[in-house]
């Protein structure tokens, strides 16, 4: 069991607790590799993946873990413009709690959404993504992914590259490995770094080939196009020169590194497409590893009140 | 509980008596007459006098805010002139200037008129500030002489800053016409840009979008130079950061012409508070840090701040009880506002309980020309009963205003309003 009911975040989360998650986490990628990927853990929980943001990945992510463990599962998304309305999100939480639902995943466009709905329903919240905020099951899932090719984060030195201020990911990320004793870096324009974000513990360097040189693994952000041009970002070959993993750029260091992409990836942007499919990527792993991951969380966090009270 | 007529004859007996005017404190009682004041220290009153016993606690001013929103005309959902009254006395409050962002905003003589009008009925003395733009759009001058004629004691576009440098220029040298204070709210709309909370260690581990101090005091520091630059009056509101003290209390120095107020809660709170991402905490400007906070307290004790306002911004429960990002600037604030600043000031900082009331009397009092002298024999009772050493914790009971979106539930204060005479009336707490 867990120390905390729900997931809301990785800031200030035991640590016990994300390795106990991380090795479940391996537990259940073995039942991924088997002819049948099914246990019945969560048989008799019901669960609704409330999305009021758009997310492909992360939703068919959460959806299958929730299959493989049996559990049952409906989706709610939120047209955003009945987003606009903020009573909508305390009715549509009431009418969540009125249905009987034990566990929430919701993503929000909003910091604290995830905090604010704890306050409406006694069911499980799982934040899947809040705003600018927090994303702790894919930094679970990229710390599993970088134990299992290092076999550690103690001591890890991990960079992450790109706009940090809008990155969620990013934030996720660093309560996650600061927490478990790996070193963090950040790289990407200075004016998409957040001016106190030393007081998390990282180091900030803009010279990307210093942090190349430094990290043993570097975890490349997703580029916003809309960001591009607007005052943020001068333009996409300006960032590609300065910030971008390139096929040339590696070669010109002769080290080891892993690279990693939380997804979806603009090739040809942040990163070059013959870098993405090389071996040095985990790219693909960090997905395998999601569904495992959230297998993980969804197991111990909802589990122990499954079908014992079948009549 | 509640509020009455004032009886023929009331007398306050065997109170310390605080005349924050006169810088005096006596021990003796009140006599109130007609709701006038009739006789302080010794005097011989009718026998049939209704009599208040008032011993340890203080018969002092009634307290004067200058930065409420009662939301009238528009939005009385929210709160009227005559709610906010009863919030008002609730609070020790029998003076305050009403902020003109109503809907339509107070933009002309007869608007100003209108809550004039309107304020003869209720229980404490409302006093317009009229809007320096027509719809506070910050573009056309409003008519400051007429209005002012009709009662305007200040001019502000109050919520929304005047980010047009020019604009405030012509706004203060306009205002030299009538000698009367422009009050900006100070925030460069572009710095502060999407900012929802001080932008600081605590925003970013929330990952909610930040609200520079800089925001304030860059503006706070232009304010500075174009009220010397034209001789006019100036005051700066609601001051929350330590940036904007120090850019006031350097021109201080050589303008005069410069006052300034600061809230209750961005001396009692910090932004530490904010990691619960309670919407109640949300204001503008935003409640910054520890520093910020102490270097406000600072400011009140060495007197480069003048006085306390609340800036009472009632909003309804959906208006608050939303997602950060949602949710309204502002909270209420007339009800909590003495136990919380006589916490902060005399229990935690050591002032002198004569100089924690003189923030909320004399001091705004000077600063709008208002009539100081309210233990004159003669004059219309504006009185409080004090008792400064209760201990108590804010709730919802407390709470007068017909909105209740305070951040200050639950917390112990010290010092409580008793009794509040005005306009002849007397509320009880």
């Amino acid at each position: 069991m867990l120390q905390q009911k729900h997931l809301l975040g990785l800031d200030g989360y035991p640590s016990e607790d994300i390795q106990v998650i991380i090795d479940t986490a391996f537990n259940f990628r073995e039942v991924l590799d088997r002819p049948i990927k099914k246990v019945p853990s969560l048989q008799g929980v019901t669960i609704v993946n409330l999305f009021f943001e758009n997310s492909t990945r992360t939703r068919i992510s959460f959806e299958l873990a929730q299959k493989r463990l049996s559990a049952d599962t409906v989706n709610f998304t939120a047209s955003s413009s009945s987003l606009k309305k903020g009573e909508s999100f305390k009715d549509t939480a009431q009418n969540i709690e009125a249905m009987k639902i034990d566990a929430v995943v919701m993503r929000h466009p909003t910091p604290g959404a995830p905090k604010h709905l704890t306050e409406f329903i006694d069911a499980i919240i799982i934040n899947a993504g809040d705003g600018t905020h927090e994303h702790p099951t894919q930094a679970i899932l990229d710390m599993m992914s970088l134990h299992e090719k290092f076999g550690k984060l103690k001591g890890l030195k991990v960079a992450i590259l790109g706009d940090i201020l809008h990155s969620r990911v990013a934030l996720s990320n660093i309560f996650g490995l600061i927490t478990m004793g790996a070193e963090v870096t950040l790289c990407g324009p200075p004016n998409l770094i957040p001016t106190f974000i030393h007081d998390l513990d990282v180091t900030v360097n803009y010279n990307l080939d210093e942090v190349i040189e430094w990290a043993d693994a570097l975890n490349v952000l997703r580029i916003q196009r809309e960001r591009m041009g607007r005052g943020l970002v001068p333009s996409t070959r300006e960032y590609r020169s300065m910030f971008g993993i390139t096929q040339e750029r590696l070669e010109h260091h002769k080290k080891e590194i892993v690279i990693m992409h939380p997804g979806p990836m603009n090739r040809g942007v942040e990163i070059d497409g013959s870098v993405a499919d090389s071996d040095q990527a985990i790219i693909l792993d960090q997905v395998l590893n999601g569904v495992a991951s959230r297998m993980a969380i969804l197991y111990l966090l909802c589990g122990g009140k499954p079908s014992e009270e079948k009549v | 509980m509640g509020l009455k007529r004032l009886g023929k004859n009331l007398v306050l007996k065997n109170g310390t008596i605080i005349d924050p005017h006169h810088k005096k404190t006596i021990h003796g009682d009140v006599w109130i007459k007609d709701g006038t004041i009739a006789g302080v220290g010794g005097f011989k009153a009718p026998k049939s006098s209704e009599t208040v016993d008032c011993s340890g606690k203080v018969i002092t001013h009634g307290f004067c805010d200058l930065h409420v929103h009662f939301r009238e005309p528009g939005r009385e959902d929210k709160e009227t002139l005559q709610t906010g009254s009863l919030a008002a006395m609730a609070g020790g409050f029998t003076r305050v200037c009403v902020m003109p962002n109503t809907n339509p905003p107070l933009d002309s003589p007869e608007s100003i008129n209108f809550i004039r009008e309107k304020a003869e009925n209720c229980p404490i003395h409302i006093h317009p500030i009229g809007a320096v733009t027509k719809s506070q759009d910050g573009n056309d001058l409003t008519e400051m002489g007429l209005m002012h004629q009709e009662g305007a004691v200040a001019f502000s576009d109050d919520g929304l800053p005047i980010q047009d440098g020019a604009m405030m220029r012509i706004a203060l040298e306009y205002a030299t016409l009538v000698d009367v204070p422009i009050i900006n709210h100070a925030e460069d709309v572009c710095l502060r840009a999407e900012g929802v909370m001080h932008e600081g260690r605590i925003s970013t581990h929330l990952g909610l979008p930040g609200n520079p101090d800089l925001a304030e005091s860059a503006m706070v520091h232009r304010d500075l130079e174009l009220a010397e630059f034209t001789g006019a009056r100036l005051h700066v509101p609601h001051v929350s950061s330590a940036k904007a003290v120090h850019h006031i209390r350097e021109m201080k120095q050589k303008n005069k012409n410069v006052t300034a107020e600061v809230t209750p809660h961005h001396i009692f709170f910090n932004d530490d508070a904010l990691t619960s991402f309670n919407t109640h905490l949300k204001v503008a400007p935003p409640i910054r840090t520890e520093e910020d906070r102490r270097a406000l307290i600072q400011a009140v004790k060495e007197g480069t701040i003048d006085c306390i306002a609340t800036d009472h911004a009632p909003h309804t429960i959906e208006d608050k009880e939303t997602t950060f990002d949602l949710a309204s600037f502002g909270m209420i604030g007339l009800e909590s506002c003495f136990g919380a600043v006589h916490k902060v000031l005399m229990d935690q900082e050591g002032l002198q309980l004569e100089d924690v009331i003189a923030l909320l009397t004399a001091k705004p009092r000077a600063i709008m020309g208002f009539d100081p002298d309210l233990f004159t024999l003669g004059r219309a009772a504006e009185i409080n009963v004090i008792d400064a050493d209760k201990e108590w914790t804010f709730e919802r009971e407390h709470v007068r205003s017909r909105s209740i979106n305070s951040p200050f539930y639950g917390e112990p204060l010290k010092g409580k309003v008793e009794l509040t005479i005005s306009c002849g009336r007397i509320f009880s707490n």
